[in-house]
């Protein structure tokens, strides 16, 4: 097991060293001079070349690039051209929101999902697993940036029901929750019911079912037990579904997390920032496919040792 | 062809034919306006109302259609070309070829596909084409995963073992005997990569990335719609139904096209 993890763990040094060089060179892909575009065509000469000094952009393109590697190691990723006030630091204030948002739309997405994939894998070929999946299939169609504001339109503005925007109340996450969780649960709901019928088919469940356990019993005992291992992967790969979309959500429904705070810097051209919110989110993205990598090993033995 | 692949096809061939048939049945254009009746609600006139200019909403969404369309089109067909390329060169040659493509992919892949392609036209500046370059950046990837496995297990095979032995040339090789057996897959990952393209399009386009007013375009008009939920919610509406319609038909097509390509699928299914 431990070889596993080693392994594994090695595995994903290159992809984080290659994800800081793409995120280092995001700022070298600006057209022209990134301090000129930063501070507008009517900047000053003279303040072009200080901001341009004080991001490091007169230095060589290698002494950038290592200097890029030595603070974001040490969690240092530069000043908010904005604010003035460190990078790591405006993150560290948006990561509860957006963690907060996170798990109430993977919340909301088991919710619905586990249910509609377990019922149409139990009835499959009927009215029931056709509406089931095409419901699912429409779910994955549907743009979560028009169903929150319709969500808007019907729950906060006529019935008046919730708040529209902002972070709070439990009410004020509602609607980012559900229309973030609603495309999730239509993926997931695809995925459990293709892992429960991989399930039903095998012979393990037709001998429980011979010795005389029920067929419900035989569902939710021994092949749904086993469906989760996988179900619980996908969950967690779907993660990166969830922040793509948090960035769409926030900035809807005025959610003060990262991927508003991302969406906001884009606009004023606070590239350190914009650096800062993309090395965050994927390395996020990154570890939480490895913790999900080194799980699925520990719970199935085919993995590690494979 | 089966029902799922039938309804896709079907949706998928009306927005089609409605795009490019609009200038001759529509009884105006997408820039004459009329700032009197401004935010009017559908009329037998205008199906779908007018805008914040007084513009009609149907002959937008139709001319915004061709936008989506258009880069659907190119995306898929810039990454699909691209990832076939490169996907072949990694599976046939393997060794070092493969290592290093193989850690490019690993890289992209460690991003969320739309973070990256947001961060992308971030620093480009919006625009049409560097939504188009951003997307393609992020779609080849997967085909070229898709492609590499093909390879890799059709290398194996004796005839292409016999087309080696006769002298054929590893393009030939590549061309007419490996990737013919990737190509079924990859008609399943362009109809499905259609839909991607259209609704990252159209996301990109919501967050002010995308296409730039006054060209229409899904997104742009559901975010300009947004100012105006509460007195004309119509501006926000359809945009959105013709998008989610033509994405569900896209993956419906996807959907069944994969079942009929693969027995065991349509069987499970």
């Amino acid at each position: 097991m431990l070889r596993y993890v080693v392994r594994r763990v090695l595995l994903a040094v290159p992809v984080l060293l290659g994800v800081a060089t793409l995120v280092f060179s995001l700022i070298h892909l600006v057209p022209g001079d990134p301090a000129q575009a930063m501070l507008g065509d009517g900047a000053a000469p003279q303040d072009v070349i200080e901001l341009r000094q004080s991001l490091g952009l007169d230095q060589p393109l290698f002494t950038q690039y290592a200097a890029f590697l030595r603070r974001a190691a040490t969690g240092d990723l530069g000043t908010s051209f904005r604010t003035g006030q460190p990078v790591t630091t405006m993150i560290a204030e948006r990561i509860p929101a957006t963690v907060e948002l996170a798990v109430a739309a993977m919340v909301v997405a088991m919710v619905i999902a586990l249910p509609l994939g377990v019922i149409a894998a139990v009835w499959r070929g009927t009215a029931i697993d056709y509406g089931a999946m095409t419901f699912a299939l429409a779910g994955v169609s549907i743009p979560n940036f028009w169903l929150g504001p319709l969500l808007a339109i019907v729950f906060a503005v006529e019935l008046g029901w919730l708040p529209v925007s902002g972070r709070g109340t439990l009410g004020h996450l509602v609607l980012p929750a559900l229309s973030l969780g609603l495309a999730l649960a239509a993926i997931l709901a695809r995925m459990t019911r293709a892992s429960l019928l991989d399930e039903l088919n095998e012979l393990y469940v037709r001998a429980a079912q011979a010795r005389g356990v029920s067929r419900a019993a035989s569902i939710t005992g021994h092949a749904l037990r086993n469906s989760f291992v996988l179900l619980l992967t996908i969950v967690a790969l779907q993660f990166g579904v969830v922040l793509t979309g948090a960035v769409i959500t926030e900035t809807i429904f005025a959610w003060p997390g990262i991927g508003r705070l991302l969406i906001q810097s884009i606009g004023f051209r606070d590239y350190p920032m914009v650096q800062g919110c993309i090395l965050l989110i994927a390395v996020t993205y990154v570890t939480i496919n490895l913790l999900t990598d080194l799980m699925y090993g520990v719970l199935d033995p085919r993995i590690r040792l494979g | 062809m089966n029902g799922p692949a039938r309804s896709g096809s079907i949706i998928v061939s009306i927005v089609v034919v409605s795009a490019l048939l609009a200038p001759w049945f529509l009884p105006g254009d997408a820039t004459t306006q009329d700032l009197p009746n401004r935010l009017q609600g559908p009329t037998w006139e205008h199906w779908f109302g007018l805008d914040e200019l007084g513009r009609d909403i149907l002959a937008r969404v139709l001319l915004g259609a061709r936008v989506s369309l258009l880069v659907g089109i190119i995306v898929v067909g810039v990454s699909s070309i691209a990832g076939m390329v490169v996907g072949g060169m990694s599976g046939y040659y393997g060794g070092t070829v493969d290592q290093v493509i193989g850690r490019v992919m690993d890289v992209l892949m460690a991003f969320p596909g739309m973070l990256l392609a947001i961060a992308l036209v971030a620093v480009r500046g919006p625009s049409l084409v560097n939504v188009v370059i951003a997307l393609a950046v992020i779609g080849w990837v997967g085909y070229a995963r898709l492609v590499r496995g093909q390879v890799l297990r059709a290398r194996e095979f004796d005839y292409v073992t016999a087309a080696r032995a006769l002298g054929a040339s590893t393009i030939r090789i590549l061309g007419r005997h490996v990737l013919p057996t990737a190509l079924p897959a990859l008609l399943v990952q362009a109809t499905l990569g259609m839909a991607g393209a259209i609704l990252s399009e159209a996301a990109l386009s919501f967050l002010g990335l995308g296409v730039q007013p006054p060209t229409p375009s899904w997104g742009t008009m559901i975010n300009g719609g947004r100012v105006h939920l509460l007195d004309a919610p119509h501006l926000t509406i359809f945009p959105g139904l013709l998008l989610a319609a033509v994405v569900l038909g896209f993956n419906f097509l996807g959907d069944g096209l994969r079942d009929a390509i693969d027995p065991r699928r349509r069987h499970s299914a």
